[in-house]
């Protein structure tokens, strides 16, 4: 018996087989795809709805949105200069605190530490990455604030305040929070993550590129100043960016801890605010259209930041990626 | 290329001579015609104008270097190349006078009718049983005892049986290298197809497991049209009736196993085969 | 001169090294604070009745009973909800999109979604569903939970599925089984473990969550289970609890801000177990 194989001639058994597994292909083939667009939909409707619930207050205040420091639900004038302030602030600062330490514990863990404290050093760095974000905000609230509400505060202001020009950074009363302790705690909150990114990548270089440079007689140092870091230097960027994209929208780390004023005040020791705590402390508590509106548009704006600074570090690590596998 | 022709007439008397039958007897019929076969990987051409005919109830190994293009040819016959974009074949491979190249051609069916084994053993993650009932509950429904039948004559053509027999519920992986591999050949006899392709079946294997694959070879020898890839010459001379020696993508002779070995025509496979390029 | 410069260079090393070694100790010793006032706040205000007994009024004893039972609920809904788009998904990047224009796309998409903040999600499921409703409810938090554990999901199962061997995939392709059939009968069963600890990530990214459920699902002092109303969760209890000034309201914040860690904790170690027992190739996203 010849068997035919093609559609239409199928003489045997197969052919209502074959025509299951063609409709399986179908039917499964089809949800896959589906799954897979709704993920962009899911951006698309992001986006979607957050400038329709934004539109009032963008359509009321238009780009002077963004240039008023004014926060009144009374007057209803909104502005979100303070807002966006203390986004960029606390995570600037906690950027320049975290990544000296990141780049300190991913040195440690992939050259100067003992194989058998690699492991547990590792793990307890991720497990430190695990813990939610709530937790670091009612650490930050009951332990941190206190601290430097009664020690390092006071200190800071003794030695600093009076200084010209730096000065203005530390003045005012140790309230224990404000945008410095937010800062701190996005720091620590943020520290985990870039080291671990960080380490990644530095066990992406290949021992023989360390190797040569050992056998030049570079010290461990300059192996990783002069070789290591340049050569993961797109990746380290990346980790870095994200790390900030992940400050930059951090809620509950920050809430806690702000000191929710509207101002903007050129002491780090002052009350302010961040988009997103804003968003968290007042919500549900916002009456009027405008004010919640308003709300949003803050939303709004701290999503393009992040979509920018993230999608900025994805693409470059994408870049890493294909270079890592070509050279291999 | 009229070589090949005069090599499968060739071939033909080396079958009938093997087999011990009188001249008189039936040689067995062209199964696989492959025709100006050109294969490229996107831009680059791997198969240049290969002409060839596998017989039925014959085992054809392909020799060659490394890179010239056997593995190709081989997933050529099962359309393997299918499932990457930008690898095409041009030319004609006749499957009984059906040529499988074509658009029309429904690629599940056709790896009904053609099997392969490959060079790693690479067991499903399921049991034994369910491994050699897999490619059998995707063509057919079958009842239960029937497939109970169907699955240990498998298992006995691959010379299995006897090893797994109480271990039919195990999982297909906590079994030895060698006896993945006889597995997969279970697996791949199961459907009775009627061409199956080996493609370096032991070449991951210790040297009692690839002597069983042989003896399974010479088994099955006798009711399907086999094609086997090598890199070992011993093995292709001791296991086929008719070798191919093929280098950079051309096929440059075939003709029966023994004539190949002890008196090539062609320089190239003599060097070869003498070892004086690997 | 040399003999100088290579001092130089011992002393450069000697003292960045040990810097290192100080930012290693800085991490490890904020981890080990924040864990033991973790510890030390939440053990001390464990009780019976926090498993017992509903979220108090101000001033009143209490337990977490309600929130507990929220935050599983929604979890599972969630998941329920949000796990099988991101394993079919992930299906559709590992298996049939791979390298396609639109698969790249759907991947970098999905890694900025990954990393945007949680509170967006909020706002947009706010928008879609709080709204439409008129209320707050349980159904729109388990939703935000969702969109929450879809690109996780999907990033874990892709990996995971890539990690099958190539040599499988093509014994049952040469055996006649369409793509599904390869996928379903032969990738999942060999995938099964990285996937379901992709869940486990998933879960344990989604339990601590708070900002996405403060507009979503709010809050209920009461005990709930109607989906179209709002529930009681852990992370918002803690939310409002911990900045009150009552004091039994602090100590019940505490014990549940230690119930959700001690939960990620265990996801997180059960998961990493799970990928360096079964597929010691793979890492944790």
């Amino acid at each position: 018996m010849v068997r035919g194989m093609d559609q239409a001639n199928f003489g045997g058994i197969a052919s209502a087989h074959v025509r299951r597994q063609r409709l399986g292909e179908r039917l499964f083939g089809g949800a896959t795809r589906v799954a897979a667009v709704l993920v962009l939909a899911i951006l698309g409707g992001v986006t979607i709805a957050l400038l329709k619930g934004a539109w009032p207050a963008l359509s009321q205040f238009k780009l002077g949105f963004l240039t008023r420091e004014v926060w009144n639900p009374v007057t209803n004038q909104f502005g979100a200069l303070a807002a966006v302030y203390g986004t960029l602030i606390t995570s600037f600062i906690a950027m320049l605190i975290a990544i000296p330490i990141s780049f300190g514990i991913a040195v440690f863990l992939t050259e100067l530490s003992p194989r058998w404290l690699k492991r547990p050093v590792g793990v307890a760095i991720e497990l430190l990455a695990a813990v939610p974000s709530i937790i670091f905000g009612i650490w930050g609230l009951f332990v941190l604030a206190p601290i430097l509400q009664t020690s390092v505060q006071p200190w800071l202001i003794h030695h600093f305040s009076h200084l010209p020009g730096l000065g203005a950074l530390f003045r005012g009363p140790p309230f224990g929070i404000g945008i410095l302790t937010a800062a701190l705690v996005l720091a620590i909150m943020v520290l985990p993550f870039i080291s671990s990114v960080m380490r990644d990548v530095f066990e992406t270089v290949p021992d023989v590129l360390k190797e040569s440079a050992y056998g030049l007689g570079a010290t461990t140092w300059e192996v990783v100043w002069n070789v290591v870091l340049p050569y993961s230097r797109t990746g380290v960027v990346g980790g870095i960016m994200l790390g900030l994209g992940r400050a930059l929208g951090e809620t509950m780390a920050v809430t806690f801890v702000i000191g929710n004023a509207h101002r903007i005040s050129s002491s780090l020791l002052a009350p302010g605010t961040t988009i997103s705590a804003s968003i968290a402390n007042e919500f549900t508590e916002a009456v009027g259209d405008l004010y919640t509106s308003s709300l949003i548009a803050l939303g709004v704006i701290l999503f393009l930041i992040t979509f920018a600074v993230i999608a900025a570090a994805r693409f470059m690590l994408m870049r890493l990626d294909r270079r890592a596998l070509s050279s291999v | 290329m009229i070589r090949a022709l005069q090599d499968v007439a060739t071939a033909e008397q080396a079958v009938r001579g093997g087999a011990g039958e009188t001249p008189a007897a039936e040689s067995p019929p062209a199964k696989i015609k492959v025709s100006h076969l050109d294969f490229y990987y996107g831009a680059a051409r791997a198969l240049h104008d290969i002409n060839l005919t596998l017989l039925d109830r014959s085992i054809t190994a392909f020799i060659g270097p490394s890179g010239c293009g056997k593995s190709t040819l081989l997933r050529v016959i099962n359309r393997m190349y299918s499932l990457y974009p930008g690898h095409r074949a041009t030319g004609e491979v006749l499957l009984d006078g059906e040529n499988i190249l074509a658009p029309s051609i429904d690629v599940a069916s056709l790896r009904f009718r053609v099997g392969m084994v490959f060079q790693k053993p690479t067991p499903f993650p399921m049991s034994v049983f369910d491994n050699v009932a897999f490619g059998l509950r995707l063509s057919q429904r079958i009842p239960r005892r029937e497939l109970t039948e169907r699955v240990e004559a498998a298992l006995r053509d691959a010379a299995l049986w006897e090893e797994v027999k109480d271990k039919l519920s195990q999982d297909g992986r906590s079994l030895s290298g060698g006896q993945q591999q006889r597995l997969c050949v279970a697996r791949t006899v199961a459907v009775h197809p009627e061409v199956v392709l080996f493609d370096e079946p032991t070449a991951a294997l210790d040297p009692i497991s690839t002597l069983r694959i042989e003896e399974t070879l010479q088994s099955l020898r006798e009711r399907y049209c086999i094609a086997i890839v090598t890199h070992n010459l011993q093995q292709a001379a001791r296991v086929s009736n008719v070798t191919a020696f093929m280098y950079l993508g051309e096929l440059i002779e075939v003709g029966p196993t023994e004539q190949m070995f002890t008196a090539p025509r062609e320089r190239r496979t003599d060097d070869y085969i003498t070892g004086r390029f690997g | 001169m040399n003999r100088n410069r290579r001092l130089l260079r011992k002393l450069t090393n000697g003292a960045s090294l040990a810097l290192s070694a100080v930012a290693t100790a800085i991490g490890l010793t904020c981890l080990a604070a924040i864990l033991w006032t973790l510890f030390k706040s939440g053990f001390s205000a464990l009780s019976a009745s926090v498993f017992t007994q509903m979220t108090p009024p101000p001033g009143s004893m209490g337990g977490l009973l309600n929130a507990i039972y929220g935050s599983l609920a929604m979890t599972v809904i969630g998941m329920l909800l949000g796990a099988p788009i991101g394993i079919l998904a992930g299906t559709y990047l590992a298996e049939y999109g791979r390298d396609s224009r639109l698969a790249v796309v759907i991947r970098f998409i999905n890694d900025v979604l990954l990393s945007a903040p949680s509170i967006i999600v909020g706002l947009f499921i706010y928008e879609i569903v709080v709204v439409p409703m008129g209320h707050f409810s349980a159904i729109a938090g388990a939703l935000a939970l969702a969109v929450i554990a879809i690109p996780v999901t999907v990033r874990t199962t892709e990996d995971m599925l890539r990690l099958v061997p190539q040599g499988m995939k093509d014994a049952s392709t040469a055996l006649g089984a369409y793509p599904w059939r390869t996928t379903v009968s032969v990738i999942y069963p060999a995938a099964r473990s990285g996937v379901v600890t992709g869940l486990l990530l998933a879960v344990a990214r989604v339990s601590g969550e708070t900002a996405p459920l403060l507009f979503t699902a709010l809050n209920n002092q009461f005990w709930s289970t109607k989906l179209s109303a709002p529930i009681a969760n852990l992370p918002v209890v803690i939310y409002q609890f911990a900045q009150s000034p009552y004091e039994e309201w602090q100590r019940l914040a505490w014990v549940g801000a230690l119930l959700i860690t001690l939960a990620i904790l265990v996801l997180s170690v059960t998961a990493r177990v799970l990928i360096a027992a079964l597929q010691p190739q793979a890492r944790a996203p």
